[in-house]
């Protein structure tokens, strides 16, 4: 055993998680996926979680439930099946699932190695198109220069529209359903279109409160996930929206 | 028939993404749409012949000229960039996404065993994957998707150009076997 544990330290690969260890384990022992030695495996897996809490990596959390799971499969594996079982109770193998959550995650990670085997775009083959790094610099110099707008000036800018409705407009009632998911998309669309917009080009002549209020949430949910960014040319100026990427 | 084809040419090379037929239709409505395929054909294979620069490739469900593989070295030095590589965190997670969609963070965690935010935000940033909706569970999840973006970037005509998974195709064949044997035995 003493051997195999000085060839852990050598060879300490980053895993992608307890998955990828496992496979690593399965694969380096060269043991049959279908049938694991949970005993062995368990062993060298405890091992390796020793060696990376002494180099004082971060341990996801992760990994010390896959550590259970297999402390508990092997305990399962150790005690004898009771007669009484029915005879499918007893066929049951405590290791299919993780064999199931092995293959499954393989299949992925080969997956994921084919698509980065493919012809990329801006790797391998390129397109006419994309003007040259330089050439964009100078472009944008030209234009005024951009703040990131914060949070405040977006409510702001958002309780300016809202004072613009019409009080009236409060007792109309709408039975057109509208989500959220449907407003995200709408900006998204509008922007890839636009290539950029002003909160008011965004309503146009909305006047709809619901309708301000959601496209107020998307644009919050928006630049939460980072899809599009807000800028304004100057303190209390006209916020403009971009996409995040251009695409 | 050679004016189409001049035409066509033009159409591809003047769209800043990969030319749908129907957008061909639409600008030359004259024709039969069996001819536009087939001069698109002809294109493809007469790019092929001269062995230049460029080649015509149908991608993401549209036409589009690029660069020829083997000439990246120099078309990279012109550019001065290096390309942006996805990790392999991301890259797995894009693979689960593109196999699986519509699917939800959770789903793609069981899968990858591990926590998913960080190169899911990536995957959206680069806009290789989309928020599709948000699924009708308690929480309201987001569902996401793969982009156009993606199959453009990943050279696919469309998502069933992507290879089947290897081992859960054997999986799922080991299971019949089992379940032919079980019938078999009873």
């Amino acid at each position: 055993m003493a051997d195999e544990t000085t060839g852990y330290a050598i060879k300490l690969d980053i895993f992608e998680g307890p998955l990828d260890l496992l496979l690593y384990l399965i694969k380096k022992n060269e043991i049959d996926i279908y049938n694991i030695p949970v005993a062995l495996v368990t062993e060298q897996y405890l091992e390796y979680l020793k060696i990376i809490k002494s180099l004082n990596l971060d341990l996801a959390g992760e990994y010390l439930v896959m550590a259970s799971t297999l402390i508990h499969i092997k305990s399962k594996m150790l005690l004898p099946a009771p007669d009484e079982l029915s005879e499918e109770e007893k066929e049951e193998d405590p290791r299919s699932e993780l064999v199931r959550q092995l293959l499954e995650y393989q299949a992925f990670k080969e997956a994921a190695t084919a698509l980065q085997g493919r012809q990329l775009l801006e790797r391998d083959v390129f397109t006419r198109s994309a003007p040259l790094d330089d050439d964009i610099e100078k472009a944008t110099e030209d234009e005024d220069e951009l703040i990131e707008v914060n949070v405040f000036e977006l409510i702001d800018a958002f309780h300016r529209l809202v004072s613009r409705i019409d009080k009236k407009e409060y007792l109309k009632i709408d039975l057109e359903k509208m989500s959220l998911t449907d407003i995200i998309n709408d900006v998204m669309e509008r922007l890839n279109c636009e290539k950029n917009l002003t909160f008011e080009e965004l309503l146009g002549e909305e006047t709809d409160r619901r309708r301000i209020v959601y496209t107020f949430l998307a644009i919050l949910e928006l630049i939460k996930l980072k899809m599009i960014k807000a800028y304004q040319t100057s303190a209390f100026g006209v916020i403009r929206i971009f996409p995040a990427v251009e695409s | 028939m050679e004016n189409y084809k001049a035409i066509i040419e033009a159409l591809i090379l003047t769209s800043e993404t990969p030319l749908t037929l129907e957008k061909i239709y639409a600008v030359l409505n004259d024709i039969e749409k069996s001819e536009v395929k087939n001069t698109l054909q002809q294109l493809i294979a007469e790019y092929e012949e001269r062995q230049s620069g460029i080649y015509l490739v149908e991608v993401a469900g549209g036409f589009q000229f690029r660069t020829r593989p083997e000439l990246s070295p120099w078309v990279k030095k012109l550019k001065g960039t290096k390309p942006a590589s996805l990790s392999p965190a991301a890259l797995e997670t894009l693979a689960i996404v593109a196999y699986r969609q519509p699917i939800v963070k959770a789903e793609i965690e069981d899968i990858r065993g591990v926590d998913v935010s960080a190169p899911l935000k990536g995957l959206l940033e680069k806009k290789l994957v989309r928020i599709v909706g948000r699924k009708d569970v308690p929480g309201k999840p987001i569902i996401y998707g793969t982009t156009k973006k993606f199959l453009e970037v990943f050279n696919l005509r469309d998502l069933s150009e992507l290879p089947t998974l290897r081992e859960l195709k054997e999986l799922n064949e080991q299971k019949e076997v089992e379940a032919i044997e079980e019938i078999s035995d009873s």
